[in-house]
């Protein structure tokens, strides 16, 4: 007993302050991407040449967030002429075309759908879906439970059924194998529901796009109200997302 | 008999015609002869050279051996003879319609057709969804129930079919399904551009992503001919060693959760994040993605963030130590850990268990030690070895390689480290070659394998990750334990779906 009192004052209290207090990620993080419209021709088409994710539109001058895996190559191909990534963790959008972006995100809370807020706002329960997810999506949502984060105390619960459950989180590119038993947990989840797809693989494929083992996205199977874009998304742009998109 | 297989170091690019080509039988019985004296399969898969398919084993004593025959279109299973080959031979048999026959348990592993479009040795279509036409294994009597789980699961882990056979609450059979994770990893290794390849190696299993890029980034050095400086090496063991700490902390924090002591499962959740935010303030990825490429590393690792390293290592370590006290030192948490799912070493042996899990049943092996890679010759990784295979030795093992791995950290970050950061490296891989890699990843032994073709393409690029050992441990561990200490030996083992779907 004595031992347990002694680590809980080792341990103190950690949870954060968000979102009354601003937080700040590490210098090496890297978030919203910021495109510099007036960088040449050809630095661009060298970002776009040199990204993995072929995110980059160098004509367009636009980068498509939900292929990139924010490996910051074309920042550093560019020398941060065309693309930078900043510190901003606030990189989830309502509608799919939001993620193809010069930098400017739509303001999330004014595109979030009222009627969610009203229901939901108070409470919310999700019922997560792994599709072939590499389980780093699913490590940073299952964090925000952690005392650091802690979810519940905005009144937000992981559920262990879709019965229970107002909506779902979709991470991974969904396999063929997977298909069935995301659709099927969908249609187990009562209406109106919410769907929230999560991670560059959720979104578009990600690393795994080509594959004839998987599909082009969450959005060609189910009507998704809520992309959180990241490889994996920063669990802090899962907790804006969610209180953002709800409260 | 003389042995004909051939000696390889971990990896060392060698010519594919360098390595012993053995007639079926010859291979079929050396293979077999060495494992059943002890050794180890590594990796056995099919290729394909022009028309004819080939096998390749690359087997494990103390030393690392390889040979390669002619694969027939259907030969006598290996394991008849000899266990550890069971999965590998269920495995070629659906990449490839090779059937091995008199196979004890020619099941599906992942559910897809074969790349050969000859006929599917399951007798499937794949028309219809997961299991096809495979009927789960059942036990039948007045007391017995089944209960079926997944493949979503009540948490937010990733998916699979558990299927328990019961006796009240008791579990006389664990039969587990997986394959529903498969994205094709390994033919998207082959067809997809080579600037692709290290994002697709690090997602292989995300929560492995350095251990995956690793083996990866060792494998492309090793075809190429690239040197890796010290300081990249450095780097990259920093970067392991983090990805391991980070995994076990959280087990150990989930396995007590599941006993019901909340304590530690509350603190080891949030120090698992500090240790994840180690990697983000290396790489800028909380777990490790982008940090290790093919020559290198994408981050340096200045003095600043060496001191910012060691400052967060320090104020930590007292925190995890004093965790990990609380939790061994718990009597309620030793009743519920030791005893519960025990796996016997000769269990281990035969299922060829690997990582924290085999040396809990008393089995050393740890590639750290055995066939070093980057900075591993110049560090002391001890013989963790338990003895008792259950919840408790698992447990400890991991508890243990956390505080252990901290040293390593402490020594790497004593000096200052210097390297030239690699963003995407340019590099023509040696033709008709082969390479094999190891890397001892937080849940035991992941391997990557490369042959080029002529042109210095890649030919085959198999993977394999520990879990495709472990998790035939975990069914082992739930014979003849109550089904309500299921979620108990999970955690312990925590294995990974996307890696052994692949």
């Amino acid at each position: 007993m004595l031992n347990v009192l002694k680590n809980r004052f080792e341990q103190g209290c950690k949870t954060s302050k968000y979102p009354k207090a601003s937080v700040q990620l590490l210098p090496r993080y890297r978030g919203r991407p910021q495109i510099n419209s007036d960088a040449p021709a050809e630095v661009a088409s060298a970002c776009a040449a040199a990204c993995p994710q072929e995110a980059i539109d160098p004509a367009a001058k636009t980068i498509d967030m939900g292929r990139c895996v924010f490996c910051g190559t074309c920042e550093r191909i560019g020398k941060g002429q065309f693309v930078t990534f900043t510190q901003d963790f606030a990189i989830s959008v309502a509608e799919k075309e939001h993620l193809i972006t010069a930098g400017d995100l739509p303001d999330l809370a004014a595109h979030s759908r009222q009627h969610f807020k009203k229901l939901f706002g108070r409470s919310l329960q999700l019922r997560q879906v792994s599709a072939a997810g590499c389980n780093a999506c699913e490590a940073d949502l299952n964090v925000l439970a952690t005392p650091f984060f802690d979810l519940a105390r905005f009144g937000i619960n992981f559920v262990a059924s879709p019965r229970h459950a107002d909506g779902i989180v979709v991470t991974g590119p969904i396999s063929r194998n997977m298909k069935t038993a995301l659709l099927q947990t969908f249609e187990a989840t009562p209406e109106p529901r919410v769907v929230i797809a999560v991670g560059s693989c959720t979104l578009t494929g990600g690393p795994f796009r080509g594959s004839p083992e998987i599909s082009t996205g969450l959005d060609s199977l189910l009507p998704v109200d809520l992309f959180i874009p990241g490889c994996p998304p920063h669990p802090m742009s899962n907790l804006h997302a969610l209180l953002t998109f709800f409260k | 008999m003389t042995m004909n297989f051939k000696t390889i170091s971990n990896g060392e690019a060698i010519l594919i015609e360098s390595i012993p080509h053995l007639s079926f039988d010859e291979f079929s019985a050396q293979a077999v002869e060495i494992v059943s004296g002890g050794g180890k399969v590594v990796q056995f898969f099919a290729f394909q050279v022009d028309d004819t398919m080939r096998f390749m084993a690359v087997l494990r004593t103390d030393v690392l051996l390889v040979a390669a025959c002619n694969a027939p279109e259907t030969y006598p299973a290996l394991t008849i003879q000899c266990e550890p080959f069971h999965l590998f031979e269920r495995e070629i048999a659906e990449q490839y319609g090779i059937r091995p026959e008199g196979h004890p348990w020619l099941k599906m592993v992942r559910y897809h057709a074969n790349c050969r479009g000859v006929d599917d040795v399951f007798g499937n279509d794949y028309s219809e969804d997961i299991p096809g036409r495979y009927d789960y294994y059942s036990v039948s009597g007045d007391e017995i129930h089944e209960v079926a789980v997944g493949p979503v699961h009540a948490g937010v882990i990733e998916p699979g079919h558990f299927r328990f056979n019961c006796i009240g609450e008791r579990v006389l059979n664990l039969e587990i399904q997986l394959g529903y994770q498969h994205r094709g990893a390994e033919d998207l290794l082959l067809n997809a551009d080579r600037k692709r390849l290290p994002f697709i190696a690090e997602n292989i299993a995300g929560d492995t992503s350095v251990g995956h890029s690793l083996c990866h980034a060792q494998a492309m050095e090793a075809l190429s001919g690239t040197q890796t400086d010290e300081g990249a090496k450095i780097i990259r063991t920093v970067g392991f060693e983090l990805e391991r700490i980070a995994n076990h902390v959280g087990d150990l924090g989930a396995l007590s959760g599941d006993v019901a002591f909340l304590p530690p499962a509350n603190y080891c959740g949030r120090m698992r994040g500090d240790f994840l935010n180690m990697s983000l303030l290396l790489c800028g990825n909380r777990f490790g993605k982008g940090l290790v490429r093919p020559g290198g590393v994408r981050f340096p690792m200045n003095d600043d963030n060496r001191r910012d390293l060691s400052a967060r290592i320090s104020e930590l370590k007292p925190q995890v130590k004093h965790t990990i006290d609380l939790l061994f030192s718990t009597s309620s948490v030793r009743s519920r850990f030791e005893g519960c799912g025990t796996v016997s070493r000769s269990d281990a042996e035969k299922m060829g268990l690997v990582g924290p899990a085999g040396r809990a049943c008393g089995l050393a092996y740890d590639v750290r030690r055995c066939f070093t890679s980057e900075r591993y010759d110049y560090l002391h990784i001890p013989e963790n070895a338990e003895s008792t295979g259950d919840v408790y030795a698992r447990a400890k093992i991991r508890a243990d390689e956390v505080m252990q791995s901290i040293g390593i950290i402490e020594i790497l970050l004593s000096r200052p480290v210097e390297t030239e950061i690699i963003d995407v490296a340019e590099m023509v891989l040696a033709p008709d070659s082969f390479v094999v890699t190891l890397n001892e990843a937080w849940r035991g032994e992941l391997s990557h394998c490369i042959l080029t073709d002529s042109q210095g393409n890649i030919r085959r690029y198999k993977v394999k990750d520990p879990s495709f050992h472990n998790w035939n441990g975990l069914s082992m561990s739930l014979r003849d334990t109550g089904i309500s200490d299921f979620p108990l030996n999970n955690k312990s083992y925590n294995l990974s779906y996307c890696g052994f779907d692949l």
